[in-house]
């Protein structure tokens, strides 16, 4: 075991895949010489070589274009967008073509790329880089996308996912990237796609949240329990697809349940996973399902994330108003 | 009152460079050989097999325009009078090369190896048209003007990774020349070196839009300069000019020395596609004969016959081989079994995901009732 911060474990994960597979291959803008604007690539490129881990033009169109490209010559390619609010310059090559390369062959070719980038707000970055825009991603088929919470997982989720011969969205919290250390296998290990994790048994509220928004529920998991509210936390770390057997069974257990996202209200998965829940408790809720989600405008200002942003206080708020309902 | 006196000129600048964009031929539209020192060595059998693939692909297009009217075919966007830009530039080609086509370039993938069965199932809408056999190096024809030229660009640069002999070869139109995309696709060739060849057939028009309203360049050759690619504009109604651009951009691109543009000056005689698209809106049957008199089959019929090569009696003979070939194709498309929900949904992940699983059991149920 080592300790370890979240972005340590990502970089460890790529290490180990780029040992095992001849064929994995990183690449993006400044992941070489330079190890990445966050240093998640890191000593890659000197370890494996400038064939293996290499610095592309500035287009992430092409970029992950040149990801799809490598496909057809057995390459596994981990693409790096250098922040996901870019993925608008690659949405055809993202949804338009990666997504659907199996299917449209008739299952004929497959496109086992992972596509990775830095979102999430909170640590005051400029214009487009934090928007949660992983709401785009789950609406389209042919996607796995995963948002890990902390270290450990974070690195048998990426291990997994550059295993995976789906092509993967991988999106990784910036606010969490730094902001704690874990324990973390020195081994190589996998944690299961689609599968989510209870971060803390409860019985009063189910409290169902990713990305920063884990943190935020087990915190505020912990100030309801100075009022004897007990509260289920449980972490999608996958949102497409969604494990809603592990939310099913909480549900039925706990027969409540908030869904906490940091992405805006209309965005996100937090819809969907409240329709689901919907139509697969109804008769267990004590009280409708409820939300905690950012207000519906754009990614607020600087100045104005620490207003704009949901944190424990909201979660607590929405949490005694299910159990009050 | 004279123009101020200017250290520098831009005008002067460009029309420079563009001048320097000569269009490259060797056979005239008389089927006249004007640039005897170009010819490329091709064989006797090689020139009349290069004639036997366009005189089929004429028959090919009568037929699938036929074919798509009486609604036996689905989607299909017309490809007469581009024989010479798709074949001659395919067979440059090597098997091992891989072709990234757009819409109009199914003929490519048909000399390619796709069975002309699947080419029309491709029109029809049905999953299996997309199942290429092994060893048919290719892409299925991209929808999305432009996703075609930022892959090909990947598939390049995996080719020159694997140390392969061989090149990516991609198409795309005059209108498409403005998407970002084919701007991002040999700029990135270009950067890493890799063997692709990138061809624009100007056909003249993006389905109503002439070349002008896209560009003010005067070329799309020229284009290239803006990423350092070595960049030619050809007659692409001159079989032997496309071959022979096309063949040095390969050898170039084995060679280590990276992208070629080859800009294809040729027209489509027919609507851009099936779909409704009426070219009599905006061009005239004055321009539509005067293309016609530059027919890339009438020239190297011409030059064929003097050479003692073709006859009229080989051609009817190979028109009525096509027609029977297509008839029987269409009829294996017609009787390929229907597709299923379940089918498309086992098509779309390696490991298929909980909602889908769940999807499937429901629509099992249904398809087995």
């Amino acid at each position: 075991m080592a300790e370890l911060t979240m972005i340590q474990a990502i970089t460890e994960a790529m290490a180990t895949e780029l040992k095992n597979d001849e064929n994995v291959l990183v690449l993006g803008e400044d992941v070489g010489a330079y190890g990445g604007v966050f240093r998640a690539t890191e000593g890659l490129q000197k370890e494996f070589g400038e064939d293996r881990v290499f610095d592309t033009p500035l287009a992430e169109s092409a970029l992950v274009s040149l990801g799809l490209g490598l496909t057809l010559e057995d390459f596994r390619p981990v693409v790096e967008i250098q922040f996901f609010g870019f993925v608008f310059e690659a949405m055809d090559g993202v949804a338009g073509q990666i997504a659907r390369h199996r299917a449209r062959s008739g299952g004929t070719k497959e496109a086992p790329i992972l596509i990775r980038a830095p979102f999430g707000g909170g640590v005051h970055t400029p214009e487009l880089h934090p928007d949660s825009l992983e709401g785009l991603m789950a609406q389209t088929p042919g996607l796995k996308v995963v948002i890990p919470s902390n270290p450990a997982d974070a690195k048998g989720l990426l291990i997994e996912a550059i295993r995976s011969n789906d092509p993967v969205v991988f999106l990784e919290h910036m606010k969490l990237y730094r902001s704690f250390r874990e324990d973390v296998p020195e081994e190589e290990y996998t944690v299961e796609l689609g599968k989510a994790s209870v971060k803390r048994e409860g019985e009063d509220v189910s409290l169902i949240a990713y990305g920063a928004m884990v943190q935020e529920a087990i915190k505020a998991a912990d100030a309801l329990a100075e009022e004897d509210i007990s509260a289920e936390v449980i972490d999608l770390r996958t949102v497409s697809p969604i494990d809603y057997e592990t939310l099913v069974e909480s549900v039925k257990k706990t027969n409540r349940a908030v869904v906490i996202q940091e992405a805006q209200r209309q965005a996100g998965v937090g819809g969907q996973v409240v329709a689901e829940l919907s139509e697969r408790t109804i008769l267990s809720l004590e009280a409708p399902i409820k939300r905690v989600t950012a207000p519906d405008t754009v990614y607020p200002f600087t100045q104005a994330e620490d207003i704009w942003l949901p944190n424990k206080d909201d979660i607590i708020e929405r949490a005694k108003e299910v159990i009050d309902f | 009152m004279a123009p101020k006196k200017k250290g520098f000129d831009p005008v002067k600048t460009l029309n420079e460079i563009e001048s320097k964009f000569e269009m490259y031929q060797i056979l005239d539209k008389e089927g006249n050989v004007i640039n005897e020192g170009e010819m490329p060595e091709l064989s006797d059998d090689e020139l009349v097999e290069m004639m036997t693939r366009m005189v089929w692909t004429r028959v090919l297009d009568q037929r699938s325009i036929s074919l798509s009217r009486q609604g036996r075919l689905g989607f299909y966007a017309p490809t007469a009078g581009q024989e010479a830009s798709q074949l001659a530039s395919h067979y440059a080609l090597e098997k091992s090369d891989y072709v990234v086509p757009s819409y109009r370039d199914v003929p490519q993938l048909i000399w390619h190896g796709l069975p002309l069965t699947k080419a029309f199932l491709f029109s029809k809408g049905h999953f299996v048209g997309n199942q290429f056999p092994e060893g048919v190096n290719a892409l299925s024809p991209q929808i999305i003007i432009g996703a075609n030229y930022v892959q090909a660009a990947g598939v390049a640069i995996g080719i020159k990774k694997r140390s392969k002999d061989a090149v990516a070869i991609t198409y795309i139109g005059d209108g498409g020349s403005s998407q970002g995309d084919f701007y991002e696709g040999f700029n990135y060739a270009s950067a890493f070196k890799a063997p692709a060849i990138f061809v624009v057939q100007n056909n003249q028009y993006a389905i109503s839009t002439p070349q002008e309203l896209q560009t003010a360049a005067q070329t799309f050759a020229q284009k290239g300069l803006a990423a350092g690619v070595p960049s030619i504009q050809v007659d692409g109604m001159d079989p032997l000019a496309v071959y022979k651009v096309t063949k040095e951009a390969r050898e170039r691109a084995t060679a280590g020395e990276g992208p070629t543009i080859i800009e294809t000056v040729t027209y489509r005689y027919g609507p851009h596609t099936m779909a409704g698209d009426d070219p009599t809106r905006y061009r005239t049957s004055d321009e539509d004969s005067d293309w016609e008199k530059k027919d890339p089959l009438v020239r190297f019929r011409k030059f064929l016959e003097d050479k003692n090569l073709w006859n009229e009696e080989k051609e009817n003979e190979l028109m009525e081989e096509a027609k029977e070939e297509i008839k029987k194709a269409i009829k294996e498309a017609d009787n390929t079994e229907k597709q299923t929900v379940t089918q498309l949904m086992e098509n779309m992940y390696d490991e298929m995901p909980a909602n889908l699983k769940e999807q499937h059991e429901v629509y099992k149920a249904k398809e087995s009732k």
